[in-house]
């Protein structure tokens, strides 16, 4: 009696213990849901997905599409911090929901809201053909006359040091989020592109540095920015669009003292 | 996209060289002659001694730049800071000519000030 009264508290306590387990292996995602057709703004619909020690805020998002709610929309592509698909607001903070762990949101719950500063298609989907358009404009590739007649162009470890933590970049627009200017003047060309359009100024293999001077010289290109520096704080990449854009400030500016120096001079 | 002509080269650099002045050399005149030389932490020179390194033309200079600078890098600063957080960048030009009206009329009173001792 006594050995089966010990079994059935046994298996009570065993009962609460994974009743309360399964209280704190779960959390809440608040999840913006946003639909055109029907809804006027956006609002939170929440979500309890079950907490793993190796799921990210993607593998939640995932899981909520697989097995509650099919018409959640997000994207996504790669999982592995490449791509930059996977932006959104986690908790009021622009990440990547691929490299950001859900057990540290615990006990929740988790905000998630589409990435600020953009127009939103649909749920956590944003509009990013604004950007693209920048994008373009600061003529991101290799601009190069003729050829050196053999083959490659070679550079020194230093002259890739030059650039090399600014190419980094993965597109994922976490900085235009995070940067207070791309939201209060939608026509600032933003960190993003113009750290992109740094990075091919310091490329040896670069001459259109003089081209890109005219459209990034600008009071919508790095005169826009007042050096606020969210974007190199929240960039997954450590590519340092402020500093970019503060090296690209003192060359510009040493180019018009030099034209206003010397207005004879070729720019 | 057609360039336009920016003034803003020459604001950011006056900004960009006042925030240096305002970092490095500032702090440390503000240190010596405003707590360690008043409450004897160290001796100063004598005030006339002062004043005739004052009165050479090098240092006079070296005076008017620390002044001024620091000057177009608050009216820089403080010019976006009213765009950006009273949202008035419609006012651009009252902006523009307080703010940088402020820093010129604290250099030529730094002129002045300089040229009579």
């Amino acid at each position: 009696m006594a050995a089966g009264g010990t079994r059935v508290r046994t298996a009570n306590s065993d009962r609460s213990e994974s009743i309360t387990m399964a209280r704190n292996i779960d959390i809440e995602l608040q999840v913006s849901r946003y639909s055109p057709e029907q809804d006027l703004e956006p609002h939170l619909q929440s979500y309890r997905v079950p907490i793993r020690d190796e799921w990210v805020i993607l593998d939640a998002l995932n899981y909520v599409k697989d097995k509650i709610d099919g018409t959640l929309t997000f994207r996504w592509s790669c999982r592995m911090g490449i791509c930059g698909s996977c932006g959104y607001m986690i908790n009021g903070e622009p990440k990547l929901g691929c490299a950001t762990f859900l057990k540290d949101y615990a006990p929740g719950p988790v905000k998630i809201e589409p990435l600020r500063n953009f127009p939103i298609v649909r749920d956590l989907v944003i509009e990013i053909s604004d950007f693209l358009e920048k994008l373009k404009k600061v003529k991101p590739w290799l601009i190069h006359e003729g050829s050196n007649g053999q083959g490659e162009y070679l550079q020194t470890p230093d002259q890739l040091e030059q650039f090399r933590q600014h190419s980094m970049c993965i597109n994922c627009l976490l900085c235009y989020a995070a940067c207070p200017i791309s939201g209060l003047d939608p026509i600032f060309i933003g960190p993003a592109a113009l750290a992109l359009a740094h990075r091919y100024n310091k490329d040896s293999r670069d001459q259109g540095s003089a081209e890109r001077m005219a459209t990034l010289s600008h009071p919508d290109g790095i005169w826009g920015c007042t050096f606020v520096g969210e974007c190199t704080r929240v960039c997954p990449k450590h590519v340092d669009p402020a500093g970019a854009i503060q090296q690209y400030k003192l060359a510009a500016a040493m180019d018009g003292m030099k034209s206003f120096l010397m207005p004879w001079g070729k720019r | 996209m057609e360039a336009k002509k920016s003034h803003e080269p020459i604001f950011w650099t006056l900004f960009s060289a006042g925030g240096v002045v305002a970092a490095l050399l500032l702090p440390v005149h503000l240190f010596i002659f405003g707590m360690a030389v008043p409450l004897h932490w160290i001796h100063g020179p004598a005030y006339n001694l002062l004043l005739s390194l004052a009165q050479m033309p090098i240092a006079r200079l070296y005076l008017f730049v620390m002044c001024s600078l620091p000057l177009f890098h608050f009216a820089h600063r403080f010019r976006y800071t009213l765009y950006d957080g009273l949202q008035i960048k419609h006012l651009n030009e009252v902006v523009f000519a307080s703010c940088y009206g402020i820093a010129v009329l604290g250099t030529v009173a730094a002129g002045w000030l300089l040229w009579r001792i």
